[in-house]
């Protein structure tokens, strides 16, 4: 029962991380209606600039807004220089550019900071809170940090005309550009919102599993299958799928026996394309209905 | 007059040196990849892919040939150093050995990483009849010089590390339970095979063993796992970061067993101080090279020289990364085996000379670890030393122990 | 996916340059790069006769992932494993029965296609994004389900398995690696032409009624479920048949030979050759075998910087890949041609 309650707290440490990650793809995945195969890396590179500000002697906080307002940036720069120009190229070609960006942040992250791990500090006290051996302060701080981000999306997207003039480009651009909303724009700052919202995750995720240039090659597939349970156009349920996966997946690998230790990952997402057979919205998204 | 003898002494002196030098001459003996004035190294390295952080062993080693050339070269031979990206793709190291002897027909490839990798050549490289010296990987089966006479490795393997570690257990910590986190693949196998090995009858102390994956996130799960089983002796085969997270975890949960850090992961600079160096206070380890980050060696002849090298050729180069240290090693060691072949350039020499190593120095190995081979013994470093860390810097104690592989 | 390739077919009347029909050209082309590939062992070493056979084997999975995706419209990022299950099909019939290696073949294609048309079965209820999701999940749990230990008597776990490279048979005198250069070729041409047939059949153009609106075909009467899952098996056959291929070619088959990489390789090289074109997959099968060296040369570093941008360049002047490329310079030619007569 101990090992129980440990595992589940594990898990949901875990699926914090995952959280943080699903809730920017859900983001991109609002304004251009795909995923990002490179988000992961924009993240890691993200978190690679704020090191470097403090590394020149910048504190945190001052850092961390720094950080988010460049990836911000960066991110509409990206949407403006690389893909505005092949808007009306077919799909794959736009994949194929999500993984040549992200084999370019990969490589120019490795070549500038080289490849050995780099600890990243947390904002959060290294005691736990009120002495509980169960769950780390920077691990309930990370939680916090997403569930705020949840916030402000929500009341980004439902209370205010940006929001609004964002869902519409996204839901029906031909309709949007008529009542005089700039689609193009729009989707930019989608693509900024997603970087900005990425920096904090890589920027929250940093000091759990060390700074390094691959460190989001897994926590991108389990941030993917979080948004996907949840359902891919709902924040809330991004957030809540992260959290979903990162508990099946310590509790499947602790209590099922024989393969469970060696397939930890392959369980995790074969429960997750059941949960797809399912209901293949996900868990709290809208079914997509196609005119004919 | 005079002119007339003298140039027939001049003759006479001409022909007599032509005598003199012609054995020498004759003694000069050249493979591809050798010559008069150039000697065409080849390796394999990962410098992409999730092993890319390997990628500064072959950096340093390309910055050690610098030096060397810089310095005169070997026995008067420049050293071209050419080496390829596998990305640690098994595929794509057979593709780069092959364009290496086929194509820059090197005189034989160094210190190509990672034991795929290695599997995937081995086979090639001795029907080419072509050294794979030195490879940059601890598994056992790259000192078999019955079945494959071309293929060497350097490093202590990873069995005999551990049977070290048993050897420690059965002696302080008889009645303890072991807990094991590795990671899943060969190197994690070949470690906790030693482990088991060296355990013998007592192998049921170990309680838990937990693999995780390159591709994980995170081991806390697993080391929550092996607190909860009720394990006092950790024994942690996991890589440089999975290394330093399962440490921080450990301390997070206040979880205090005997903890044993496998060699892989005992580099304080891009282990321990990631970790935290409170939480790595009391680790074990082996080890057989100096750690740049400790004091011990601030004085140090070798670890000066070192330095001295770093500034000058690597300048870029992670000073705090045992890698460097480790490269600098094994590209010294390799320089030694073609300095001892001479002017006899050929493959079977080269063999022949690697496989004749006796007490050998290295000046940045541990005091009084020697590399030593032989015909029958393909493993040039085979002892180590335990030290515990003190939250600065490892102290070693106890003897130079060799963790012998009873085959 | 576009549908602009099969109008493109139909809609100009028998195009002619240069006094010659298109489909003229096309044979002249395709007998030159023929007698080229035929006469290529004699004049290279062995290392670039290896490298080709590799470029052919790569070609063969593109081909597998493009009946997929280009006829069928069904993503995957998990051909890798496919290959996976062909190689070590042929890895461990070849290491533990001892059977020859062309036998292995046709066993590695039908596992395949077995396993192919299983996985087409749940991948149904799939669609777009979430089928691209699934099958990279598949990508990425194939090196962990290979070092499985309960198979590890079969498959070798984490150290793999070593094969014997074929010899040259009846005696012929050619080295082991040009031999296995024309065995690859000889396959290479039957998959091919066999895929053409594919295409043109029946069942071809019901795979690409499915592609271009699901809905009418199931309207009129196409079996949707059933042509879906057979596109995934055949497709998984095709790429089964390169990987089984690949093991005999490289001798050596562990799990970190098929990580999401190689998956991710295979979309590459589909998307450069050209979704849905034919020929287009040795274009592919060429970009990731020699781009990636080339880029090595440029830097060593930023290596797979080099890359990304050479990929992002080819995209903005081929966006629809080499064949559509190739498709449009040819259309212009024609066009030039026409209105200068």
């Amino acid at each position: 029962m101990e090992l129980f309650l440990h595992q589940l707290l594990a898990g949901i440490a875990t699926g914090g991380i995952y959280a943080c990650m699903a809730l920017a793809v859900v983001m991109i995945y609002q304004s251009i209606d795909h995923f990002n195969f490179a988000q992961g890396e924009m993240a890691m590179f993200s978190t690679y600039i704020a090191w470097q500000l403090m590394a020149w002697g910048c504190p945190y906080w001052i850092a961390f807004i720094l950080t988010i307002v460049i990836s911000f940036i960066g991110g509409v720069v990206i949407e403006r220089g690389l893909f505005k120009p092949i808007r009306n190229a077919p799909v794959l070609s736009h994949i194929i550019v999500f993984i040549a960006m992200f084999s370019i942040l990969n490589s120019v992250a490795g070549f500038t900071w080289e490849y050995t791990i780099k600890s990243f500090p947390s904002p959060f006290p290294s005691q736990p809170l009120f002495n509980n051996r169960l769950i780390g302060a920077h691990d309930l701080g990370m939680i916090a940090i997403t569930l705020i981000l949840l916030v402000l999306l929500y009341v980004l997207f439902r209370h205010t005309r940006l929001g609004l003039a964002m869902r519409a480009a996204a839901a029906n651009p031909d309709s949007a550009r008529l009542v005089g909303i700039r689609v193009g724009w729009m989707v930019a700052l989608g693509w900024g919102l997603a970087a900005a919202i990425g920096a904090v995750a890589g920027m929250m995720i940093a000091p759990v599993v060390f700074l390094e240039p691959n460190m989001m090659l897994g926590i991108l597939l389990y941030g993917l299958a979080g948004a996907v349970v949840g359902g891919l156009t709902s924040p809330v349920g991004a957030v809540l799928g992260g959290f979903a996966v990162g508990i099946v997946e310590n509790l499947a690998g602790t209590f099922v026996p024989v393969v469970g230790k060696e397939l930890k990952l392959t369980i995790a997402l074969v429960l997750i394309v059941a949960v797809l057979m399912v209901k293949p919205s996900g868990l709290f998204g809208r079914a997509a209905v196609s005119r004919v | 007059m005079t002119s007339r003898r003298t140039l027939l002494t001049m003759a006479a002196a001409l022909a007599g040196a032509a005598l003199v030098s012609s054995p020498s001459l004759a003694q000069k003996k050249y493979d591809p990849g050798a010559s008069d004035t150039e000697i065409k190294i080849g390796n394999i390295n990962p410098y992409s892919g999730p092993a890319s952080a390997y990628g500064l062993i072959g950096k340093t080693i390309d910055a050690y040939f610098k030096k060397i050339n810089a310095e005169g070269g070997i026995n008067g031979r420049k050293v071209t150093f050419i080496s390829y990206d596998d990305g640690y793709s098994p595929p794509k190291t057979v593709e780069q050995a092959r364009k290496l002897v086929e194509s820059d027909e090197v005189l034989l490839v160094f210190q190509s990483l990672g034991t795929p990798g290695n599997t995937a050549i081995q086979k090639y490289m001795n029907g080419k009849k072509v050294p794979q010296l030195f490879v940059a990987t601890g598994a056992t089966q790259f000192g078999n010089p019955k079945d494959y006479p071309w293929t060497m490795g350097w490093q202590p393997n990873y069995q005999s590390e551990g049977r070290i570690y048993a050897k420690y257990i059965l002696d302080k910590h008889p009645n303890g339970k072991i807990g094991v986190l590795y990671q899943n693949d060969d190197y994690g196998k070949d470690y906790l095979k030693g482990l088991k090995d060296g355990l013998g009858a007592k192998a049921s102390m170990i309680i838990s063993e937990l693999p995780y994956e390159v591709a994980d996130p995170t081991v806390d799960s697993q080391i929550v796992s092996l607190k909860a089983k009720g394990a006092d002796i950790f024994f942690n085969v996991a890589t440089p970061k999975f290394a330093a997270q399962a440490i921080r975890k450990a301390a997070e949960i206040g979880w205090q067993p005997v903890h044993i850090v496998n060699n892989v992961s005992a580099s304080v600079g891009s282990v321990l101080r990631p970790a935290g160096l409170e939480a790595s206070k009391g680790l074990l380890t082996t080890n057989y090279i100096k750690d740049s980050t400790d004091p011990t060696w601030k004085d140090d002849a070798g670890m000066k020289e070192w330095a001295a090298f770093m500034d000058k050729y690597f300048p870029d180069g992670d000073k705090t990364s045992s890698f460097t240290v480790y490269g600098y090693a094994v590209a010294q060691s390799l320089v030694h085996v073609l300095k001892q072949a001479g002017n006899e350039l050929t493959r079977e020499n080269v063999m022949k000379q690697a496989a004749n190593l006796k007490n050998v120095d290295i000046n940045v190995l541990l005091p009084g670890i020697k590399l030593n081979s032989g015909p029958n013994d393909f493993y040039p470093i085979e002892q180590m030393q335990m030290q515990r860390f003190n939250g600065t810097s490892w102290e070693l104690f106890g003897p130079v122990m060799s963790g012998e592989i009873g085959s | 996916m576009t549908t602009r390739e099969d109008i493109a077919d139909s809609a100009v009347a028998v195009p002619r340059l240069g006094g010659l029909t298109l489909r003229t050209w096309q044979r002249v082309l395709t007998i030159i790069v023929l007698l080229i590939a035929l006469a290529l062992p004699a004049v290279l070493k062995n290392f670039h006769v290896f490298q080709l056979t590799l470029v052919m084997i790569y070609a063969i999975a593109i081909l597998g992932l493009n009946l997929l995706t280009g006829i069928n419209g069904q993503f995957s990022l998990g051909h890798s494993a496919f290959y996976a299950i062909g190689a070590y099909t042929t890895a461990i019939l070849m290491d533990r029965f001892g059977v020859p290696y062309f036998l292995t073949l046709p066993v590695a294609g039908i596992v395949c296609l077995i396993a192919g048309f299983l996985f087409g079965l749940p991948a149904l209820r799939l669609e777009g994004l979430y089928l691209a999701l699934a099958t990279f999940a598949l990508a990425v749990a194939t090196p962990q389900l290979l070092k499985l230990s309960i198979l590890e008597h079969w498959t070798g776990g984490v150290q793999g398995i070593v094969i014997i490279k074929p010899d040259a048979p009846f005696g012929l005198p050619l080295s082991q690696d040009r031999w296995l250069y024309y065995f690859t070729l000889a396959i290479l041409i039957f998959m091919f032409l066999a895929a053409m047939r594919l295409v043109a059949s029946r069942t071809g153009r019901a795979l690409k009624a499915i592609r271009d609106n699901p809905l009418a075909a199931k309207a009129m009467g196409i079996d949707t479920a059933f042509y879906k899952s057979m596109a995934f098996g055949v497709s998984a056959l095709y790429t089964g048949v390169a990987g089984s291929l690949g093991a005999i070619v490289v001798q050596f088959v562990a799990p970190d030979s098929f990580t999401f990489f190689l998956a991710v390789s295979f979309l590459v090289g589909l998307v450069v050759g050209g979704v849905g074109s034919i020929p287009g997959a040795l274009i592919g099968g060429l970009f990731i075998m020699y781009i990636p060296n080339l880029a090595e040369q440029v830097s060593k570093g930023l290596a797979w910087a080099v890359y990304g941008a050479i990929l992002i360049l080819v995209i903005y002047v081929m966006p629809t890949g080499a064949a559509g490329f190739v498709r449009l310079v040819t259309g212009r030619l024609t066009r030039l041609m026409s209105s200068n007569r």
